[in-house]
């Protein structure tokens, strides 16, 4: 045998194009519809199955469905086998209010408009003055929210009892997600701290609220809580409510974040103490950061639970949005209209829902740092 | 090495008061007599070498000094403090003594300019620019400065642990202690991080290392301790330590690292 031929190569190869076929649409619909006789089997059961039920829904929601709000309601949506949205339009405001009076509307609207700004404001990167608008929100915006909503003053009284719709959930929803981070944060620390009573009054904390159903704490606070304070002090039913669901969601939220606490590496919290952090400085800077990264999807998740147990408080007899389409469709002009009042429920539900979750994605991504 | 014409180890800017003193120092994990009875003063100034199989509680001895471990007998005195279970004592030392681990544990959320300039400004209390400028400093003697705005994840491993070495030198420690520093490294990066110590070793540094490169003991340690089951066995100056091992142990030891 001559063995091998010594070789050096002395210039690069150059890059060359792919072969037909590895690229362009025709590849992809080969590669993830039908790679094998089985895919190709599915790929063409599932056309088939959306074929069936989006057509009859298209038909049934747009086609032949009722837009108009009629004067006489008693005309109103007389067709058949069309979605009746007319009552979803004549009914919108009461959706979203519920019993708000009409002519304090506005300072709801307000209130959301204030915080929607400012949070847009913290989400979007450009925007200077993040450390104002941040403390704006958490140390002004609650006394805000709560004398436009509640009036007093220069502003008409409104009740809680007329708080409803879309408002109440809102309000139930962002209270206690705004005091379950901080709070379950508090807890979560707690629980890992080395001192046996703080250690066993956070376990008490924590363990408690998970282990009832949110009902059970919706009635415990809206009923029983009151037998046990001294006669003549009343609480307000929606602030019980919202005591009751934050200690919930801040029992849920410190399980989320010991969880993130427990993935960052011994050597972190080791490496701040060498360099003489203080423990919360050490938590606050360094570890929190971190494991808020690993939390996102875990906080986003409480969240977006919490949002649809809102909906639970029919059982102490507040009016959300979901209670309030309900009541409404067994009115005696919209009989009938079950399903168009579910349906708009379930999207705006969907469409809140679905916003945390994207928004969280985007999170992630801008915080993922190491490559 | 980078430094070939280094002075040869000795007593060299060694000054005669104590930098750390430690005194019937016992300690145990649960029932493992993990160090047991270790006395020992290091100087201003002295580079100590401190070598040892896995398990002879090398480490474990280090990270007392600074109470990343606490010991449950005798004393331990850095920097005239005694090592209690007083907070403002150990904040008081761990200010003094820097500390580079084997895995780096560089905050991986911060930039590396980030990373050195965290405990000046949050424990030291300096202001931000000064900081800054005091971090590139600090960069550039590790020969890395235009790396300060990367990530830690963006570097390689022996970056990475100059970039660690630079973050303890920040708070302008009088002590530093090395945990295996090289251990994690690849080969080739080996050498970058150990030209940076000894440079530091060349400027006076007092400094404790934990390490098995044999070479970087030679060159810039005034002392070099072998430690086996929580004992220290053996100490001598690094000619006399590789070139005449007084004890059966330490014979093994060197034969076993140093055979390949």
């Amino acid at each position: 045998m001559a063995g091998f031929e010594p070789f050096v190569r002395t210039e690069h190869c150059p890059d060359l194009p792919p072969p037909r076929g590895q690229t362009g649409i025709v590849h992809w619909i080969r590669v993830n519809l039908f790679s094998s006789p089985f895919n190709a089997v599915l790929t063409i059961a599932s056309m088939y199955l959306v074929y069936v039920t989006v057509v009859p829904l298209f038909t049934w929601g747009v086609l032949n469905a009722d837009w108009t709000s009629p004067n006489n309601l008693d005309r109103a949506c007389q067709s058949e086998g069309g979605a009746c949205w007319s009552f979803i339009i004549v009914r919108f405001n009461q959706f979203m209010y519920g019993f708000y009076p009409h002519e304090a509307r506005w300072r709801v609207d307000t209130a959301f408009a204030i915080l929607v700004i400012s949070l847009a404001a913290l989400m979007i990167e450009r925007v200077p003055y993040k450390k104002y608008i941040g403390l704006f929100v958490i140390v002004i915006y609650p006394f805000l929210a709560y004398f436009l909503f509640l009036g007093g003053g220069v502003l008409e009284e409104v009740e809680t009892e007329q708080w409803g719709g879309l408002f109440l959930t809102l309000v139930l929803a962002v209270v206690p997600i705004a005091v379950s981070l901080p709070f379950g944060t508090l807890l979560a620390l707690g629980r890992r701290s080395e001192m046996p009573i703080i250690r066993s009054v956070c376990i008490c904390l924590i363990e408690l609220p998970r282990g009832v159903p949110l009902i059970t704490v919706l009635f415990m606070s809206s009923v029983v809580l009151p037998l046990f304070l001294p006669p003549g002090t009343y609480f307000d039913k929606v602030l019980r409510v919202l005591v009751g669901m934050s200690f919930f969601a801040a029992a849920y939220m410190a399980e989320t974040v010991r969880g993130g606490l427990q993935a960052i590496p011994r050597g972190q919290y080791e490496a701040a103490q060498a360099m003489g952090l203080s423990y919360w400085k050490m938590m606050g800077l360094v570890i929190l950061p971190q494991a808020l990264k690993i939390m996102i999807p875990g906080i986003v998740s409480s969240f977006i639970g919490l949002f649809k147990d809102t909906t639970l408080v029919v059982v102490v007899g507040l009016l959300d949005m979901l209670n309030v389409i309900t009541a409404a469709t067994a009115h005696s002009n919209w009989l009938g209209t079950n399903i168009e009042g579910y349906v708009f429920a379930a999207f705006v539900y969907w469409v809140f829902c679905f916003s945390m979750s994207r928004y969280s994605i985007y999170l992630e991504h801008k915080l993922h740092t190491s490559h | 090495m980078a430094n070939p014409d280094i002075q040869p180890s000795g007593a060299s800017g060694v000054s005669e008061d104590a930098a750390i003193q430690i005194i019937g120092m016992h300690k145990w994990y649960g029932d493992f007599h993990v160090l047991k009875d270790i006395d020992l003063t290091v100087y201003r100034g002295e580079r100590i070498v401190i070598c040892g199989p896995s398990g002879s509680g090398k480490s474990t001895l280090i990270r007392c000094i600074n109470r990343l471990e606490e010991h449950q007998q005798g004393q331990i005195i850095v920097e005239n403090i005694e090592l209690t279970n007083d907070l403002k004592g150990i904040d008081a030392i761990r200010r003094e003594v820097g500390m580079v681990f084997q895995h780096f544990n560089l905050f991986p959320h911060l930039t590396v300019l980030e990373n050195l300039t965290l405990a000046p400004i949050w424990v030291r209390k300096v202001a931000k620019a000064e900081a800054e400028e005091m971090a590139m400093e600090y960069l550039e003697r590790v020969k890395i400065p235009e790396q300060a705005l990367k990530f830690p994840g963006q570097l390689s491993g022996g970056q990475q642990q100059r970039v660690a070495i630079a973050r303890s030198l920040c708070m302008n420690p009088r002590i530093m202690l090395f945990d295996e520093p090289t251990s994690a490294l690849d080969p080739e990066m080996i050498s970058e991080v150990l030209d940076v110590m000894v440079s530091l070793a060349e400027s006076g540094m007092t400094m404790l290392c934990v390490t098995h490169e044999m070479g970087f003991a030679r060159k810039i340690a005034n002392r070099v301790m072998f430690m086996d089951e929580g004992e220290i066995i053996e100490q001598n100056e690094p000619e006399e330590f590789f070139n005449n091992p007084k004890s059966e142990r330490t014979k093994l030891f060197l034969s076993q690292i140093l055979s390949h």
